[in-house]
């Protein structure tokens, strides 16, 4: 009942606005209410975290039809940062991610498939150290609305698992650390 | 053999403060290079980088005590059968040699400290960070200290080949004066 009133009033506002059903969002790069975050396990004892602080992108979203979403997003492999100098130095160097190679990292989906209630798979196509491959983000919708400063904010949380040899990443961390599990958390501003 | 220099001879001092830093710059050099090749589960892939800034930043208070040294204490004078072109050769030459140390340690001690941790020397003191924050410092600093790193080898292998010249095509006490005589 609510979530058709809710449907309604989107629709109806969509109409009134005379705008496609989607509305478009640019990531809040601005406010930086937006993270590329990585985990992989240190020789299976322990997460060491990291992140990508410079990074861009933009969706769009429809509550009322999940499944028309896009997304594409697009980082700088340098800005690679693990609060280790040395280490970051290390994996922007050709054992890992060959940053002076292969400057950015983009993600362009191809198809979202709804999985229930705000959730998705998003299936895209990852381009990271030169290799192009397709993978499946598991995405979870956080909320959306007005903020107080006079914009209209949509907030998603995904998570995907990436083999790193399937990236022509060469560097062997040992049995426990053949994956890495990146969590792109994002706010995105309406257009 | 004395402590000092004179105007004909180098002095213990002189002598012992450039065979160690010789010693520890190819040293360092082949610790370096083979260090940075390590896999992930060598049992020397901690300890190696850790003897390697450590060794470094000692070489760089010994590098400080022998600027210290030749300022007090001047070397000996040129050896007469040396033209002009010859002594000008060796003084631009000993000053690429200063000129590469330094460059090399300063950039190294820029790669570790970049995040503003401090370098551990031996486990026994901690050589605190001062310059940080410079965009993808730990890079840049880390490209100077590589090439910066190979020019000082291969020119420090031609100051050696020099000396070798002196020796044994000018027959002179170029080399043997190293060893103060």
């Amino acid at each position: 009942m609510l979530k058709n009133a809710l449907a309604a009033l989107v629709l109806g506002s969509a109409l009134i606005g005379g705008q496609a059903t989607a509305a478009d969002y640019a990531i809040d790069k601005q406010g930086q209410h937006a993270f590329v975050n990585f985990k992989i396990s240190h020789l299976g004892y322990s997460w060491l975290y990291g992140t990508f602080k410079d990074f861009d992108g933009k969706f769009s979203f429809d509550a009322a039809n999940p499944e028309a979403s896009k997304v594409s997003v697009t980082l700088k492999t340098a800005s690679v940062d693990t609060n280790h100098a040395e280490r970051d130095k290390h994996i922007r160097s050709a054992d890992f991610l060959n940053a002076s190679k292969h400057a950015t990292a983009t993600f362009e989906s191809t198809s979202v498939k709804s999985t229930g209630e705000g959730t998705a798979d998003v299936t895209g196509n990852l381009t990271l150290n030169g290799v192009t491959k397709p993978v499946v983000i598991a995405a979870k919708f956080i909320g959306e609305g007005k903020d107080p400063w006079g914009g209209y904010r949509a907030g998603f949380e995904g998570t995907t698992t990436l083999t790193l040899k399937d990236f022509d990443i060469s560097m062997d961390l040992g049995p426990a650390s053949q994956t890495v599990e990146l969590i792109i958390s994002v706010e995105g501003v309406r257009q | 053999m004395q402590w000092r220099n004179t105007s004909a001879r180098y002095g213990l001092v002189s002598v012992v403060l450039h065979w160690l830093v010789a010693l520890a710059v190819f040293g360092l050099f082949a610790l370096g290079f083979w260090m940075v090749g390590l896999s992930y589960y060598d049992p020397w892939r901690q300890s190696a980088p850790d003897l390697h800034k450590s060794i470094g930043i000692l070489l760089f208070a010994v590098m400080l005590l022998r600027v210290l040294w030749r300022l007090l204490n001047p070397a000996p004078a040129a050896l007469s059968n040396h033209g002009p072109l010859t002594r000008l050769a060796s003084k631009l030459g000993h000053g690429v040699l200063y000129f590469g140390l330094f460059g090399v340690m300063i950039s190294g001690y820029l790669i570790s400290t970049a995040d503003g941790r401090g370098i551990e020397v031996f486990g026994l003191f901690s050589v605190p960070a001062t310059l940080t924050g410079i965009a993808q410092q730990e890079d840049i600093a880390g490209a100077i200290h590589e090439y910066l790193a190979w020019g000082l080898v291969i020119f420090a292998g031609l100051h050696g080949l020099a000396a070798l010249k002196h020796h044994f095509i000018d027959r002179d006490s170029t080399l043997l004066r190293m060893f103060g005589r």
